[in-house]
């Protein structure tokens, strides 16, 4: 048991942003949301970590309902990972890593040896370790990321949401970034833009087209011309991959 | 094992530093009560002090004495709480709002503050210390209810916050300005105006109680909130998924700095500036920990207002510039470097 949704709605004054969504992640899979622009891919995220409040319906977290827990109870199991969290905060990697901590502490509580194994490793997993001691505004997009993604690892989640982690990367560090997610044994959920990487490295897939859930199943399953046609406004041809077995498309229009 | 024994070396590191802060700011409080147009001997002035603690009892001109003890011990410490309390605020609304340039002055809190106080005086609704730093809490609470109206409860940027304290400070000072000119009474009037520049001229040491006690309740709801502070650094859905209560914690630490600021204004007038420089130079120092930084502040902006004071009291001969000048004269060129670098990076 894990993180689901069950009808979830949330709203923007009139304007229905997420749309009686249902959902259920796999305890250890990665789970990829897709949908084009403005389909309530990172409302749904948000939703799902407990920061926005539901209209109807609700997530929960191992059969229990996501208000029950309290804020901190939450944030020990699941972590976020935002696109683009920028700071002008002289802050240095280490610092970044340890705001990952916070949710385990009173507000006055001492920072204890656990705590400090818990950052080390968190750095060391998205292989930052040698550059705890660099500033934040020294950084490229993707050591960025990575060190959010040890924030996040450093709460020591069970789940773990990120809100396309690889916009604005380039390829190798889109590539580098999601072999590292697919590698962590969380359950996660990635909102992404980019079709043949979600078809590569996600287990399940979800499509949200206006806030509705249109497909969801295993990658082969629900990446369909038919799909692409009604949801993306592409034409594509789908071929697995004879270099690693996925599916691949071709966009032709 | 070594990063454990580096924090220990860190934690002690900033005891030692926060220490030899301490020591400096009783240097410059003791320099406060020393300096000053009536030349007093040394050893008079430090007489004078132990006198009235009672440690001493030296037989001494009572006119030396009245000026140490009433005039300008309780006036160097005012001051200390005031360049403390303001540098607070500067560091906690940098913070929230993720703004560099975010402080009382800046965002027309001080404006905000001025107004209700001027209306309490002016009024005459009873001019006590105490229900003067009600108008004034109640004017601040008005301009920062203005501010995030206009900014959109600062999620509209940080330019926007900015631009709303512009705004803010025009309309209270305006308001300010109206109570004052129709109040048709001049001497009352030139009073206000230069009350309003900043002046410590009139604190003793009831002030001084009032100060003291804001300040020490400010600073520890501001440290039992340092955690939280930190998780703002990357914006309020990242403190809020760090288990942060976010709109809780905001609103709790806005109604501290208006507190703060309302309680040092409607003593001493709006001194600009401060809670600017004095952050960002204890940033420099001990790092954007709000667990190091606040304290550092708290401490840095006594000091600093400790030794402005002493500067507007002796710079001119025969004449006292009011502590807004010089803390103006100082804070400006600093906020351009800021605007400037902050340009650069974006």
């Amino acid at each position: 048991m894990t993180i689901a949704a069950e009808n979830l709605t949330w709203k923007i004054g009139q304007t229905t942003i997420v749309d009686s969504v249902s959902l259920r992640a796999e305890p250890g899979k990665m789970l990829g949301l897709l949908g084009p622009n403005g389909s309530g891919k990172s409302s749904l995220l948000r939703l799902l970590a407990g920061l926005r409040k539901a209209h109807a319906g609700q997530v929960t977290l191992d059969g229990k309902e996501l208000r029950q827990f309290g804020r901190g109870a939450i944030a020990r199991r699941v972590a976020l990972v935002e696109q683009h969290a920028n700071t002008e905060a002289a802050v240095k990697v280490r610092d970044v890593v340890r705001l990952g901590r916070i949710p385990h502490h009173s507000p006055l509580g001492g920072w204890t040896r656990a705590d400090d194994a818990a950052v080390d490793s968190a750095l060391e997993r998205v292989g930052m370790g040698e550059r705890r001691e660099q500033y934040w505004q020294s950084l490229s997009g993707g050591e960025r990321q990575r060190v959010h993604i040890a924030r996040a690892l450093a709460q020591t989640p069970t789940e773990l949401l990120l809100d396309e982690p690889t916009n604005h990367l380039d390829i190798q560090h889109q590539m580098d970034l999601l072999r590292l997610i697919s590698d962590i044994s969380l359950t996660s959920i990635i909102a992404m833009h980019d079709l043949n990487h979600a078809a590569m490295f996600c287990d399940c897939l979800v499509v949200l087209q206006k806030g509705r859930v249109v497909a969801h199943g295993a990658p082969e399953e629900v990446l369909t011309e038919q799909l692409l046609r009604d949801v993306f406004r592409v034409e594509a041809r789908v071929e697995r991959s004879p270099h690693h077995g996925r599916p691949h498309i071709h966009f032709l229009r | 094992m070594i990063l454990l024994n580096r924090q220990i070396g860190e934690r002690a590191g900033l005891g030692l530093f926060l220490l030899l802060s301490m020591i400096l700011l009783l240097l410059a409080i003791a320099a406060g009560t020393g300096i000053g147009e009536m030349s007093i001997p040394l050893d008079t002035t430090y007489f004078a002090v132990t006198n009235r603690l009672g440690w001493t009892s030296v037989a001494l001109d009572p006119i030396h004495q009245s000026v140490i003890w009433d005039y300008r011990l309780s006036r160097a410490l005012v001051a200390a709480c005031c360049g403390a309390g303001l540098a607070l605020c500067g560091a906690v609304l940098q913070s929230l709002l993720r703004n560099n340039l975010a402080e009382p002055y800046v965002l027309g809190v001080s404006a905000g503050a001025s107004t209700g106080a001027v209306s309490i005086m002016i009024l005459g609704l009873g001019a006590g210390a105490v229900t003067l730093s009600i108008g004034a809490f109640v004017g601040a609470l008005a301009s920062f209810v203005f501010v995030a109206l206009l900014s959109n409860g600062a999620r509209a940027g940080a330019g926007k916050t900015i631009l709303a304290g512009v705004a803010a400070s025009q309309l209270f000072n305006a308001l300010t300005s109206y109570i004052v000119s129709t109040s048709g009474n001049a001497q009352q009037a030139r009073d206000v105006m230069f009350w309003l520049l900043g002046s410590f001229g009139g604190v003793r040491w009831p002030e001084f109680q009032l100060a003291l006690a804001v300040v020490i309740i400010g600073f520890l709801v501001c440290m039992y909130f340092a955690r939280a502070l930190d998780a703002f650094a990357f914006g309020d859905d990242a403190a809020a998924s760090l288990g942060i209560p976010v709109d809780a914690v905001r609103v709790i630490l806005f109604a501290v700095t208006a507190l703060l600021t309302a309680t040092i204004v409607s003593m001493v007038g709006s001194i600009g500036f401060v809670g600017l420089v004095v952050p960002h130079a204890a940033r420099f120092i001990v790092g954007p920990s709000h667990f190091r930084l606040l304290p550092t502040c708290a401490v840095a902006g006594a000091i600093f207002m400790v030794l402005a004071d002493i500067v507007s009291r002796t710079v001119l001969p025969q004449q006292v510039l009011p502590i807004g000048v010089v803390t103006a004269l100082v804070g400006v060129p600093f906020f351009s470097v800021i605007l400037y670098r902050s340009q650069r990076v974006s």
